[in-house]
């Protein structure tokens, strides 16, 4: 097979256009590009790893069921007395779904990006970042073991990290991109620590050896049980950070300061859904500790409402996305935690389309609307934008949970694992199903206040305003806005083609999308036996009339809450008037419920004083004193001073020197 | 050939200054081409060692010896094994290219600066060929001059004051270590009947090694002193940031890139070997200060205003990896920390020789006098960017590889210890990308920023091998591992360390 050139096409293409843009772009006096080259060379290179990675999947199904697996060998990584870390790919049934994913939205969102990143001061970089992540994200899912996939983890880390801070020159972007990348290190603190737990009780890291050791059950009984919970929970820890979940999801919303697309990509369909990925792949380990379970369901649960709650104070249609993105995760952990990684993975699936969609919708309107994000400014956008429009549309039913678009399967595949499964759980489900409410709430204020009503805006003065602000930077790289002004249409505007036609690729998956896991006949549960295996007939608590009931219960619930929202919303000035009357509940939802300054205050401060303490108290009123102290320096120093500054170096060298050699004659004599 | 191999480690040493001597017979201005033409020179002979090096053969290769001072047993002997072999190659690669850096910067008393460049790379050499505790001791001391110099005449505003820390500090520390060896080379003398102050004699040496203050614990005591100096391990670390903050550029390339690292290889040579018992008993308490250095050196490091002194503390950091590496006592983390000690002195180098470059643009290394600097600087950004995620140990470049091992093999070790040691992956990452974000990012607004220049093609030509060091020592480290493997395993074993067959599973019972 052919694995290895799923992420080395990439990786190919950021050589390519790193190189067009260290060695060309970053002349001076270069002359400005378009994004059209180095956007269709990544293109190009993603695109063909779509096309492999479609040609290894149908190889896979060719298979029999037990042998869905391929495997490659590249090199070997690091190999220090019996430790020997190869580089190895290895795709199967569980793999293969994430790099058709990775790939192909891949794809439709390198597309996009080469209409809005059209004016854009430097595409090669742009292009260059995203076909690096892609490398990265590929390599975390093909990775034959642990510290490959921590390659990618953290690679994908980096790739978030410039793509946030993009726009460099706005220092709260470039903040964003540093909390980025400093919430993962919390996270991957976690990690490396449960790696070498693994490595300590299992003596490899290999995801292979690892998953045929967790099968014999007279290795299983004879492990630990602490050290298993402490592994799963040290491991869930490096899954908080990078899939945004309580205590560290505090990053993702920041996350929205880069580029559009990148939001879409990295920080909706692909790269924050790592942690499930992390956790379907070594189910049969956290399966093992009942108290990392259930620590995975509650962590899950509570992101979601949490998340939800403050998505529905958010104006920045961005962050809306954002926070209902936290929340999503938080079903997928729920999922998992509840012993439904298969329905974790599967809402991976549907959210990618969804909420991708949503993100590149979302890019569109902005785009259209000159820079602008506040759905408050927003309104009657129905007309101006039908493409968009519709595409979002879909987005917002499938996300709301309404049958049979995508999201309604998978979300109530979660729902009804957590009310029946083998480790079910009446009150998370309750939360559950309380967010779900949320989420349609806060998706049909968002999809409202966007599209329908009358406009808020005065579009005359759309793109003029544009302009505006664009002398300063000149055409010269690192603009601080989204994409290059003074282009386009004046007024507001549907997005090229470019960027239309992945929005309805996306909207036609977001429909079609769920049907890969309709209950009973599910063929993404069966597909993934071989590596998560499937409950026991029987072990849902209650039966198929029970199951009905609750998707009944939850297909009202959303309807209910849209209804709600939107009629809430089609009366704007008593909505004002409802805000109103709760403004501190408001207030505290609009600030996020202020967990960035109980950060700041409780660890970001305190040691940032105690550092100084230290620096300033110990080392130089210490140590320094006591040592020189000893030498009396000030002394020394001061005949030193005058030696040199006599210019007789060389005299002073010959003195030492001379020391030196009546030192050494004076011992040896002594010897003898 | 015979007798090219039985000199080449001589050659090596002393090159370096012959060429420098006859440098001061040049014209003033073309000293620099001399010492940059000899830099290579000997960069391309010290790539015999690494084709004539064969890890299956002797421990020490290379070797040859003379007599010196036949009374005291002393001899002039060198020879190499795999890790010291690649710290020779890690000084004679870095060499040329930091006299090359100074091409710009240094222009007052070139002929002094280039031979005392020269000399400095001597020393070095020498300390880590040398087979002789005392011929050791003569190359360690003599280190000093150069480098005392090298800060004291083209260093900083308080020049005098760091160069005279620098020197006592070190010099404090290596008094105590020669006391040791005299007191080894008599122990021989009444084991043996002679003395030798040679290092394979002394080796053999027995002595009582129960408890903290048993002889061989004073002696590991007097050893560890000097190395601790030069690691630094903390708390004796403080002679580092003013060293370097006012040290040349070319100093603290030194400086971090080889210096520090005798006092890993001097623990490596000579202490583990020599006190193994001493080296049990110490363990923890090393481990201990390893893991505080990193964690402390992270957090000091990230308040600091200037540039050189961040890099400096990030040095207490990354070098308190090493020290946990070698007290680990396996494999894993004996290899890591050599590892890291090459890793080390190839991105603390770029980051120092960066700094340099920006200082010579602007005379200032603080901080807060730059900004948004990736605008008129992108490739400079770049090469910066990746000199960073080195430092910050991202997977796919060296800084991974070491921190990855060492963290392991000390978990081994200490499995409480290492959690107060992987923090430092947190706070590594907070620092350097703060102060990259300082500098690099954000908008141009320091008027006096905004006509700087980009790279020139001899400072590309300075970046780029430390660059693509990086990579394809993150990627490749095997290249590296297979001529040092045999030697760590020598090293473990003379530490009284062989290696069990890894454990498999640990039993409900805890064993």
């Amino acid at each position: 097979m052919m694995l290895k050139w799923i992420p080395l096409l990439p990786l190919i293409g950021f050589t390519i256009n790193g190189f067009w843009y260290a060695l060309i772009q970053c002349r001076p006096g270069a002359k400005k590009a378009g994004a059209g080259i180095p956007g269709l060379i990544a293109t190009t290179m993603i695109f063909l790893s779509f096309l492999i990675s479609l040609r290894v999947f149908f190889y896979l199904k060719g298979q029999p069921e037990d042998a869905r697996l391929v495997e490659e060998h590249l090199f070997s990584w690091m190999k220090v007395g019996d430790f020997n870390l190869e580089m190895a790919l290895r795709i199967d049934s569980l793999s293969t779904l994430f790099t058709l994913v990775i790939t192909g939205v891949g794809t439709l969102i390198h597309l996009y990006s080469i209409g809005y990143m059209g004016h854009d001061a430097t595409p090669g970089k742009f292009f260059a970042y995203l076909n690096l992540f892609c490398f990265a994200m590929l390599m975390l899912v093909m990775g034959s073991s642990l510290p490959i996939l921590f390659l990618g983890w953290e690679g994908v880390g980096l790739c978030s990290y410039l793509l946030i801070g993009y726009w460099y020159q706005d220092t709260e972007k470039a903040s964003a991109g540093k909390k980025a990348f400093i919430a993962n290190r919390v996270g991957d603190f976690g990690f490396i620590l449960g790696m070498f737990l693994i490595y300590t009780h299992f003596g490899t890291l290999e995801f292979g050896k690892i998953t045929e050791l967790l099968g014999k059950s007279e290795f299983t009984t004879l492990l630990n049980p602490t050290a298993v919970t402490a592994t799963c929970l040290l491991l869930f820890l490096g899954c908080t950070g990078k899939s945004a979940q309580i205590p560290l999801y505090v990053w993702l919303p920041d996350a929205m300061a880069g580029p559009t697309p990148v939001s879409a990509l990295i920080h909706a369909a692909t790269m924050v859904t790592s942690g499930i990925y992390m956790l379907a792949r070594l189910n049969l380990l956290f399966s093992l500790s009942h108290t990392a379970m259930t620590v995975i369901a509650v962590i899950g649960a509570l992101t979601a409402l949490l998340a939800a709650t403050i998505a529905i104070a958010q104006n920045d249609i961005k962050k809306v996305l954002a926070y209902s993105t936290v929340s999503q995760l938080g079903y997928m952990f729920l999922a998992c935690g509840v012993g439904a990684y298969g329905a974790g993975v599967f809402h991976v699936i549907t959210h990618a389309f969804f909420k991708a969609l949503m993100f590149l919708g979302a890019g569109s309107v902005i785009h259209g609307m000159h820079e602008e994000q506040d759905i408050m400014k927003m309104g009657g956008l129905k007309s101006k934008m039908p493409v968009t429009f519709v595409t979002f549309l879909v987005g917002w039913i499938a996300i709301s949970g309404i049958p049979p678009f995508a999201g309604f399967f998978s979300k109530d595949e979660i729902l009804w694992n957590t009310f029946a499964g083998p480790h079910a759980s009446k009150f998370l489900w309750a939360i559950g199903l309380f967010t779900a409410m949320l989420t349609a709430f806060y998706m049909t204020r968002m999809f409202y206040l966007t599209f329908m009503g009358t406009p808020r805006f005065n579009e005359a003065a759309m793109g003029a305003n544009g302009h505006g602000h664009h002398d300063d930077h000149g055409h010269d790289h690192g603009h601080s806005d989204d994409h290059g002004h003074g282009h386009g249409p004046k007024g507001v505007h549907e997005s090229p083609a470019l960027m239309t036609i992945p929005l309805v690729v996306l909207a036609v998956l977001s429909i079609v999308g769920g049907f890969i896991g309709i209950p009973h006949h599910s063929w993404l549960e069966h597909w993934l036996e071989p590596v998560i295996p499937g409950h026991a007939e029987g072990a849902f608590s209650v039966g198929e009339t029970g199951e009905l009931v609750l998707m009944i219960v939850s297909v009202l619930a959303a309807a209910g809450a849209i209804a709600y929202a939107w009629k809430t919303y089609t009366n704007l000035k008593s909505a004002e008037a409802r805000k109103k009357k709760h403004a501190k509940l408001h207030e505290a939802l609009e600030n996020k419920w202020y967990v960035d300054e109980a950060y700041e205050a409780t660890f970001i401060q305190p040691i940032y004083e105690l550092s100084v303490k230290l620096w300033k108290g110990f080392d130089v009123g210490v140590i320094d004193r006591i040592v020189l102290g000893f030498g009396r320096v000030s002394q020394w120093t001061g005949q030193a001073a005058r030696t040199l500054q006599t210019g007789s170096i060389q005299v002073y060298a010959i003195m030492l020197l001379f020391g030196l050699v009546m030192t050494l004659a004076y011992l040896i004599k002594g010897f003898m | 050939m015979e007798w090219f191999n039985s000199h080449l480690l001589t050659g090596l040493t002393f090159l370096p200054l012959v060429w420098a001597a006859v440098g001061t017979l040049l014209p003033e201005k073309t000293v620099k081409h001399w010492a940059f033409a000899g830099s290579i020179v000997v960069f391309l002979l010290s790539l015999k060692l690494y084709t004539g090096y064969d890890p299956q053969g002797a421990e020490f290769q290379f070797l040859e010896s003379a007599e010196w001072i036949p009374g005291l047993g002393v001899n002039y002997s060198l020879g190499m094994d795999g890790i010291s072999m690649w710290l020779i190659l890690l000084t004679t690669f870095l060499s040329p290219l930091v006299i090359l850096s100074s091409y710009q910067g240094v222009e007052d008393r070139e002929k002094s600066y280039y031979t005392l460049l020269l000399a400095l790379q001597t020393g070095m050499t020498g300390a880590f060929v040398a087979m002789d505790t005392f011929l050791f001791y003569v190359f360690w001391e003599a280190m000093l001059i150069p480098m005392y110099f090298l800060i004291g005449i083209w260093g900083g505003k308080e020049r005098i004051y760091a160069a005279m820390k620098f020197f006592i500090f070190t010099m404090v520390g290596s008094l105590l270590m020669l006391v040791a060896i005299f007191f080894l080379a008599y122990q021989h003398k009444l084991q043996f009947g002679n003395f030798s102050t040679a290092l394979l004699d002394l080796y053999k040496v027995k002595l009582d090694g129960a408890g903290y203050f048993s002889t061989q614990g004073l002696l590991f005591l007097a050893f560890a002193l000097a190395f601790a100096i030069k690691v630094p391990l903390f708390p004796l670390h403080t002679w580092l940031p003013d060293a370097h903050v006012q040290a040349p550029t070319a100093g603290s390339v030194i400086l971090a890139g080889v210096l520090l690292k005798m006092g890993g290889y001097g623990f490596i040579r000579f202490a583990f070997p020599l006190f193994p018992q001493a080296v049990a008993t110490y363990q923890h308490t090393f481990l201990i200060l390893g893991s505080i250095a990193i964690v402390y050196g992270a957090w000091v490091a990230m308040v600091q205003p200037d540039m050189k002194k961040l890099v400096a503390y990030s040095s207490v950091s990354h070098m308190g990896y090493v020290v946990i590496g070698l007290f680990a006592l396996n494999s894993i983390g004996a290899t890591g920390s050599v590892y890291q000690m090459l890793n080390h002195g190839i991105s603390t180098p770029a980051l120092f020789l960066m700094v340099g470059m920006l200082y010579e643009r602007r005379h200032t290394k603080e901080i807060k006098e730059y900004g948004g600097i990736t605008k008129v600087m992108p490739l400079f950004a770049v090469a910066f960017m990746i000199a960073t995620l080195s430092s910050v140990a991202l997977p796919g470049t060296n800084g991974f590889v070491g921190e990855f091992l060492i963290l392991l093999g000390a978990f081994k070790a200490n499995p409480g210890l290492a959690v107060l040691a992987t923090t430092g992956v947190i706070f590594g990452a907070v620092y350097m990308l703060w102060m990259f974000q300082r500098v690099m990012f954000g908008p141009l607004t320091n008027p006096e920023n905004k006509k700087l220049k980009d790279l020139s093609l001899r400072e590309a030509c300075v970046l780029t091998p430390l660059l693509v060091a990086m990579i394809v020592m993150g990627v490749v480290p095997n290249f590296f591992f297979e001529k040092m493997e045999t030697s760590v395993a020598k090293l473990l074993e003379r530490t009284g360390k062989v290696e069990m067959v890894a454990q498999t599973a640990i039993r409900k019972d805890g064993k």
